[in-house]
């Protein structure tokens, strides 16, 4: 197990500096300035603004000082978007609201999905199976953004039962994003927990169970449910993906001070530092999540590690 | 009862000899893998109502600008902002062209004095939706299916070089599929649609880009799991070259699960070209797909909603139908592999 993890962080390192050194050198050969009016500037100028933000060094020592600062943590400097202000603190600064939404939606998606999953496979093949299963193509299907928009339109515009946008109420604002969020986990989690859960039903152990004389509900929750429940593990990647791509989008929709609404802005005035800043954040924070989850899988599913873990 | 064999006609119960000739014979017409598919395919309510459903949208995607009267960018700015009206439906109290205008409701195509019907209204530049929803879904229909038809060439090739070879190639070849499935999809996507020049090919390459390592993961399993197989062995052994080992024996067991993989790249294509259009780095005016409708739309969405919800529906059916059409695929294709 050691040396598999071992194994997994040291691909992950490497992974981590090819996507900044790729995404430092795509910033450098993007068109456009992100010297606001660099245009209107005299050569003079436009020299000490560049010599400000380290931008008149040869190119292999701009690389280098950016990549010692990241391995400190300093993401640069904004150029345009926020003046001067540290990459690292406007992320962190805006890490907030998206991590809000992020886990509300998470939770509140994995929750309602299990219980839906786990409805479907208990009632197989009735209606309450069949509306499970259009539901979660549904929410497979539907792109965050069409569902995040009607969910203002009808549920915020027409009805005013939340916020139409903006984070000024609290909870309250949080709510409609949350829901947009949700769709995606809800419905990955009920179509992987209904078929897992079928599988596991038809299995020996349950069959003992049931020779035993345990009661439905007991066989549902104490074995079925449990061993059901591991392999979701699994699919925590995926559905962070989802949620973090969601957010791009549905933080834009309702005006939310994320780094998602903050991420799109800044690819509009082509703030370089902080699209590198933000993709290198969205990046390790994907990474370390799929990494956790293939850790957590090994040490909870002992099959696993029997078999020697997943390559 | 009296059993009086004498009384029936002679012949009638010849004794059947045992021949041994025949007894490998296949009495029913075989069924081949296809053919099997097929059968289970068709028990799918789910996916045979979204394959009919999918075909009609692609036809209407190629006819639709065709049949309307007008130009997916003509611009009529006098009938600008105007709801959607469909003759003999208007009856129904829906699609009568009556919109709100200063919060009271009115037929505004009486108002602006317009003869013409707009099936599904005009957008801010009176631009008629009905042709812009359907040149739109043909935009990102293609970019789709271009994309996917990318994804698998590459896949297939890489998957299969690195399976059917081994050995160090496949070492070196899956350490690099596995650096590149490390850099988040999103990530790419967007990076390098920001240094290329916005477009459909822009579009295409950025989303082919690292996409083709999910298939080529899948092909290279399949591959080793078949290259050790018995009857490789004996192709080999009949002295069958490489290429043909590949493409005759390999190749059709690997279909089905490229087939299935395609079907679930062409959905996720088609969300990822509307995504990005959504967030502006999509296709520029005057091109527009469904992503740049629903873009469009958006920020009209509290006066003028259907011209975000016609592109949106749209949208929405395209994915459900892949969807249930690859899930459909995949039960029939490889009944072991469900989910």
């Amino acid at each position: 197990m050691a040396r598999y993890i071992g194994k997994r962080i040291i691909y992950m390192v490497i992974t981590l500096a090819l996507i900044a050194t790729f995404t430092f050198f795509l910033m450098k050969i993007l068109p456009g300035s992100p010297i606001a009016s660099a245009d209107k500037l005299s050569p003079e100028q436009r020299a000490v603004v560049e010599a400000r933000y380290g931008l008149d060094d040869p190119l292999p020592v701009q690389y280098f000082n950016y990549m010692f600062g990241l391995v400190q943590g300093d993401l640069g400097i904004s150029i345009n978007q926020f003046k001067g202000a540290d990459v690292t603190d406007v992320i962190l600064s805006r890490m907030g609201p998206s991590a809000q939404i992020g886990f509300q939606g998470m939770l509140l998606g994995t929750v309602l999905g299990i219980l839906l999953g786990m409805i479907a496979a208990l009632r197989q093949n009735t209606w309450v199976d069949y509306s499970s299963t259009i539901v979660a193509i549904i929410g497979i299907s539907i792109p965050s953004f069409v569902f995040a928009s009607m969910l203002q339109y009808f549920l915020g515009l027409k009805l005013g039962w939340f916020p139409v946008a903006l984070w000024k109420d609290g909870f309250m604002s949080s709510v409609l994003p949350s829901i947009a969020l949700a769709m995606f986990p809800l419905a990955t989690a009920a179509r992987f927990i209904r078929t897992e859960m079928i599988e596991v039903l038809s299995s020996d152990y349950i069959t003992l169970a049931k020779a035993k004389g345990a009661s439905g509900s007991e066989i549902a929750f104490k074995h079925a449910f449990r061993n059901a429940l591991i392999p979701l593990i699994t699919v925590l990647g995926p559905m962070a993906v989802g949620i973090l791509t969601g957010s791009l989008v549905v933080e834009q929709i309702f005006a939310i001070p994320g780094i998602g609404e903050q991420f799109v802005k800044s690819i509009m005035v082509s703030d370089f530092s902080i699209i590198m800043g933000t993709t290198i954040f969205f990046s390790v924070f994907l990474i370390l999540v799929i990494l956790i989850v293939d850790i957590m899988y090994g040490i909870i599913d002992p099959r696993i590690r029997l078999s020697g873990g997943k390559s | 009862m009296t059993q009086n064999y004498d009384k029936l006609p002679q012949g009638s119960f010849d004794r059947i000899p045992r021949d041994t000739q025949q007894a490998e014979r296949i009495s029913k017409p075989s069924v081949s893998f296809w053919q099997d598919a097929w059968r289970r395919l068709r028990k799918n309510k789910g996916a045979i109502f979204s394959l009919i459903l999918f075909g009609l949208i692609v036809l209407m995607a190629l006819l639709g600008p065709i049949i309307s009267p007008y130009s997916p960018n003509a611009q009529t700015i006098t009938h600008a902002n105007l709801p959607p009206k469909i003759p003999v439906i208007e009856n129904l109290g829906i699609f009568d062209g009556v919109g709100t205008l200063g919060g009271k409701e009115v037929d505004l195509y009486e108002m602006k004095n317009v003869d013409q019907n707009y099936w599904f209204g005009t957008d801010g530049l009176g631009r008629d939706m009905f042709s812009r929803v359907w040149k739109g879904t043909q935009v990102s229909l293609f970019i789709a299916f271009a994309a996917a038809a990318i994804d698998m060439l590459i896949g297939v090739i890489y998957g299969g070089i690195s399976g059917y070879f081994g050995g160090r190639v496949d070492d070196i070849m899956q350490r690099i599929v596995e650096i590149l499935t490390g850099i988040p999809n999103l990530v790419v996507v967007i990076l390098f649609i920001m240094i290329m020049d916005p477009g459909i090919l822009a579009i295409i390459i950025a989303l082919t880009i690292t996409g083709w390592t999910g298939m080529s993961r899948v092909v290279r399993g399949q591959v080793l799991k078949y290259k050790t197989q018995e009857f490789v062995l004996a192709a080999r052994t009949l002295g069958a070259s490489d290429g043909r080992i590949i493409r005759k024996h390999l190749m059709p067991n690997v279909l089905a699960v490229i087939i299935i993989n395609t079907m679930f790249t062409i959905p996720s294509a088609i969300f990822f070209e509307a995504f990005l259009s959504f967030i502006g780095l999509g296709l520029q005016a005057p091109d527009a797909s469904l992503g740049t409708l629903i873009n469009d739309g958006y920020k009209l969405i509290q006066y003028q909603p259907h011209i975000l919800a016609i592109p949106a529906f749209v949208l929405s059916l395209i994915m459900i139908a892949f969807n249930l059409i690859g899930d459909g695929l995949r039960d029939a294709l490889d009944p072991k592999m469900k989910d």
